[in-house]
């Protein structure tokens, strides 16, 4: 079969199915643009977009219900796990029109998660229209919106929706009314939806059909495809995603990446259905896969635009900003014998995540790793879970910290990426560090408890804005620093989970920002190191150490924990002796079970990083995110 | 054999090695103690006699073996069952197997279940030394531990068991039970001593999951602390050496020539046959488990179904993790060998060394903290296997 188990495309020739198209007959015509429409869905977490993916899958027969399984569309196992999309997908999907009218639609997966912003501008760009997909109980989410707003900027047709209107605490009057404020329009207008009933799934067809705007690409003009995702399949080698704007993308063709240079032979084209089905020709409009045979990731850079060698376009397509890391963690192998099996799975995650970024870096406490640059915290914690799931790597992470910008007194600005590579006070003039513009929505009664939320962060604020008289938007500038640091756990605890965050950088500003340091049993642990706020430095350190004290487990000699700006300690505490480990019993018919007793508790001792003499347990190098627990 | 040297003499330890023993499981018990995850049954005094017939079957059906120098009847409350069904276990064994005369036969019994008569009866069945589960002379601590019995019990079955004749006297105390001071715990080990036992066990009261005790502990409900569980340890090796109570392993004090034969085979590596539900046997480098459902047990060996639940051959590093877990409990410690060499050289076995834990003694290894004895047996097996 042409589709391996997760719907990505697998080592066969794929050949079109009969019965699969009345639209496209492979290698002859391409489909006419009139009857391609190309979307996504942006939704909050949680708010069913992947529900609703499956549904439309599920009445356009792309899928039977045998084949059916939760989010189609997700197809990392963390994915499905977490509930959230990583990767942006597309599947084409058939669908017979009231008025009797085949027509293609392109469904474009995108991430729902800040962190994974830049994902979504790739795929918006691939779409010519966007379903806003709102909770109809829980209303428009900071998220939700701050995508919505890309995609108005992109020049996308927004179409608003609801889910969730079969659920007894839906109220959509009020989530359709603050849809068309944000938006514009007649709330009656609002498609009203349920994903899990399918209720609402002909009227949304008919509407994208209605609304969203045809591709008007040239059929005859020089051919330009934009790549819009790719990532990397063990047996195909590179997998581009793409979208034919202009011209023709035929297999067999001699392609030219424009930006790259790089010119490859389309091995394959074809579409997602969501199984892979190869076709001769893509015309304008289109969107689908290309394998040209590239075996290395960064030879293809997404946002590129293919053309034809034979027949060159002589404007590429506008591209994307790249990535910018905003949050960095040391990450060390447990047992230093790993650091290069590290490097290659980092690697091999590169391939697949461009966003990703590493450099090779030492800690006198923890060897050998790697600091690694990362779009925000979510991304950081699933890079680490795939390391160590799929790679089965034993990791310490240290704390995340962000990009410091030193100013030396001579005038020169280094950025630092790490706590322990801040100078020494005397070769400092000012540290500066990176503010988010922060936007949250949330109910109005809410507003006291967020201005203090925002104030123990070191925020201002920017802007308020009423969205109905119930629901406020609030905009702050905000240390990012603060922001990595449990501000979206403290903000949904605050609110109890009504409040929603977007943010995005808004520059450098100056801070009073000192180093402080660890010590274990008298020594220095420069992966404990933190850059924070002086007038914070001094509770952060108490708190640290209160926390490890609880995380270290007790060794066979008392260790003392220090907190130290410089030479000045300014909090201590210790971790007793351990005085009995020891089975009170053991005789014959206990032996096998206590053998493995033993054994099952050695793997816990594995895990431990030798700190000079204390075993350090890896939960214990990213204490700092948890010191308001 | 016979043994005469210090409890915890090296030799002595090493030539355990070669005692054939044997473990008889009697699960009866007038009511399940809340910390006890032994396999015990609850008023089911009227299967005794089915059950000590299945018993003797089993052992009827193990292939020969050569002269038992131990037997040990444990529980279960073993006292619960007449002086003749106990006897006729004995019996089975010496007829199938062949009993040393000087061998040890122990049982353990409940202090309120033994009477002179009792007593005396057991001794003319070949029993030898009897093992008391006294665990406190503090009545509230008796109490919160689920004990029937009286601190004056345990001195008058101590007595009896004297005048009946029998050659060692053992006690078994726990400590650490939430609610008892260090106070409370110093008066039960002098008390204890005070009746002047052959042998003593004191154990920390461990916390098992699959026991009354285990869920309370996990509702949250009082758990044993072990800092003073230690100070607690401390106290009885003290009082019990300044008794002439020889400390030999973690938990096991001796007078010189009554240290416990049976468990020293067993800490040696000694082959033992089990019979009884739940039981354990080690022959031939393999070791097995029987069911551990009364009924279960009974209906298999009736209907000429072996009571083996499952087997498993210890070999390779498991032995060699056996032998040291088993070994270093004992004071006189173990011969270093594979593991321990490869222990000594690693950067764990230094550390160890140097926080006193563990130590060379000429070619054994001794580990100086006995409290610590399962730090020193992790660090071994992390060194992985066959280092």
């Amino acid at each position: 079969m042409p589709g391996d188990e997760d719907g990505r495309i697998a080592p066969a020739s794929g050949t079109v199915q009969s019965g699969t198209s009345t639209l496209t007959t492979p290698g002859v015509f391409v489909t006419d643009q009139s009857r391609i429409r190309n979307f996504s869905i942006i939704a909050h977490i949680d708010h069913g977009k992947s529900t609703l993916a499956d549904r439309l899958l599920e009445r356009t027969g792309a899928i039977t219900e045998r084949e059916m399984r939760e989010q189609v569309l997700d197809t990392m196992d963390i994915e499905r796990e977490r509930g959230i999309t990583i990767k942006a997908n597309n599947v084409r999907l058939e669908y017979t029109a009231r008025d009797g009218a085949s027509y293609v639609l392109n469904l474009i997966d995108t991430p729902g998660h800040v962190d994974f912003s830049y994902e979504v501008s790739r795929s918006l760009a691939a779409c010519e229209g966007a379903l806003l997909l709102a909770d109809a109980a829980q209303g428009v989410q900071a998220q939700t919106l701050a995508n919505a707003y890309l995609a108005v900027e992109a020049g996308l047709e927004v179409i608003p929706a609801l889910n969730k209107v079969d659920l007894p605490a839906a109220d959509p009057e009020r989530v359709a009314e603050e849809l068309v404020g944000i938006l514009g329009g007649d709330p009656d207008e609002v498609l009203r939806l349920s994903a899990k009933t399918g209720l609402g799934v002909d009227d949304l067809f008919e509407k994208i059909i209605r609304e969203v705007p045809a591709p008007v690409g040239s059929v005859e003009a020089p051919l330009r495809a934009l790549v819009f995702d790719s990532y990397f399949d063990a047996y195909r080698g590179v997998v581009c995603y793409i979208r034919v704007v202009d011209g023709r993308i035929s297999a067999g063709e001699r392609l030219r990446f424009m930006a790259s240079g790089e010119e490859y032979n389309a091995n394959e084209v074809g579409f997602l259905t969501p199984r892979a089905v190869s076709v001769a020709t893509l015309g304008p409009g289109e969107v689908g896969y290309l394998i040209t045979g590239a075996k290395e990731i960064d030879r293809i850079k997404v946002g590129d635009t293919i053309t034809s060698v034979a027949y060159q376009a002589t404007a590429p397509l506008p591209g994307y900003s790249e990535p910018k890391s905003m949050v960095f963690s040391g990450l060390y192998p447990t047992d230093g014998d790993d650091f290069e099996r590290l490097r290659e799975a980092l690697d091999k995650l590169r391939l697949n995540d461009a966003s990703l970024h590493y450099e090779p870096e030492s800690s006198r406490a923890l060897g050998f790793g790697f600091r690694t640059g990362f779009l925000g915290l979510l991304h950081m914690e699933i890079v680490r879970e795939r390391l160590e799931r799929e790679y089965d790597l034993d990791l310490v992470a240290t704390a995340p910290s962000v990009a410091y910008r030193v100013v030396k007194p001579s005038g020169e600005a280094i950025e630092i990426h790490s706590p322990q590579d801040l100078p020494n006070p005397g070769e400092v003039a000012t540290v500066e560090e990176p503010y988010m513009r922060v936007m949250i929505i949330s109910p109005s009664e809410y507003i006291g408890a967020i201005m203090d939320l925002v104030t123990n962060a070191r925020g201002d604020m920017v802007n308020m804005t009423y969205l109905s008289p119930e629901r406020v938007e609030l905009v702050y500038h905000v240390p990012l620093a603060e922001v990595v640091f449990g501000f979206f756990d403290s903000l949904k605890s605050r609110t109890r989970g009504y409040a929603s965050m977007d943010y995005e950088i808004s520059g450098y500003r100056a801070s009073d920002l000192v180093k402080v340091d660890i010590l274990l049993n008298s020594v220095p642990v420069d992966a404990f190191s933190a850059v924070v706020h002086r007038d914070k430095a001094y509770e952060y350190g108490k708190k640290l150490v209160d926390k490890l004290r609880e995380l270290i487990p007790r060794q066979l000699f008392d260790v003392p924990i220090q907190a130290a700006i410089g030479s000045r300690i300014i909090a201590r505490e210790t971790v007793r002796a351990r005085r009995k480990d020891v089975l009170a019993k053991c005789y014959g018919g206990d032996i096998s079970r206590k053998r493995k007793l033993l054994e099952k508790q050695k793997e816990g001792k594995k895990r431990m990083k030798m700190v000079g003499s204390v075993e350090v347990p890896p939960e214990a190098f990213v204490a700092a995110l948890k010191v308001d627990d | 054999m016979t043994e005469t040297g210090r409890p915890d003499a090296p030799n002595l330890a090493d030539a355990a090695a070669h005692i054939r023993s044997a473990y008889v499981h009697i699960p009866f018990c007038a009511r399940w103690c809340p910390y006890c995850d032994f396999a015990v049954v609850e008023g089911r005094d009227d299967s005794t006699d089915r059950y000590v017939r299945a018993v003797v079957s089993e052992i009827e059906s193990e292939p020969a073996w050569g002269e038992l120098g131990a037997i040990f009847f444990g529980g279960g409350t073993p006292s619960r069952l007449a002086p003749p069904l106990l006897g006729s276990i004995v019996e089975a064994v010496a007829e199938r197997f062949g009993v040393a005369d000087t061998a040890e036969v122990t049982l353990e019994a409940n202090p309120e279940d033994w009477t002179e008569d009792l007593a005396s009866g057991l001794v003319a069945q070949g029993f030898t030394r009897v093992s008391f589960g006294a665990q406190s002379f503090d009545p509230v601590v008796l109490t919160a531990l689920g004990r029937a019995h009286t601190p004056d019990h345990i001195v008058r079955a101590v007595e009896a068991a004297r005048s009946a004749g029998f050659s060692s006297v053992s006690l078994d105390l726990i400590y650490g039970t939430p609610g008892e001071s260090m106070d409370s715990w110093a008066r039960t080990v002098e008390k204890a001593l005070g009746l002047e036992p052959d042998h003593l066990s004191a154990y920390a009261l461990t916390v098992e999951p699959a026991t009354p005790l285990g869920m309370q502990v996990r509702r949250g409900g009082a758990a044993p602390d072990p800092d003073l569980q230690a100070d607690m340890w401390e106290r009885a090796v003290a009082a019990a050496e300044s008794a002439c109570l020889v400390r030999y392993e973690v938990s096991n004090f001796a007078k010189p020539a009554h240290a416990c034969l049976y468990n020293l085979g067993v800490w040696a590596q000694g082959e033992y046959l089990g019979f009884g539900l739940g039981a354990h046997g080690f022959r031939d480098g393999v070791r097995r488990r029987n069911v551990k459902r009364l009924d279960t047990y009974v209906e298999r060996i009736e209907s000429g179904l072996g009571a083996v639940q499952g087997t498993e051959v210890i070999g390779g590093w498991a032995a060699e993790i056996e032998r040291l877990m088993l070994g270093l409990r004992r004071a006189a410690g173990v011969t270093s060998g594979a593991g321990g060499e490869a222990l000594m050289a690693s950067d764990s076995g230094k550390r160890l060394v140097d926080a006193g834990v563990v130590g060379l003694s000429g070619d054994r290894l001794v580990v100086t903290r006995p409290l610590l004895t399962d730090e020193v047996v992790r660090a071994v097996l992390a060194l992985g296997e066959y280092p």
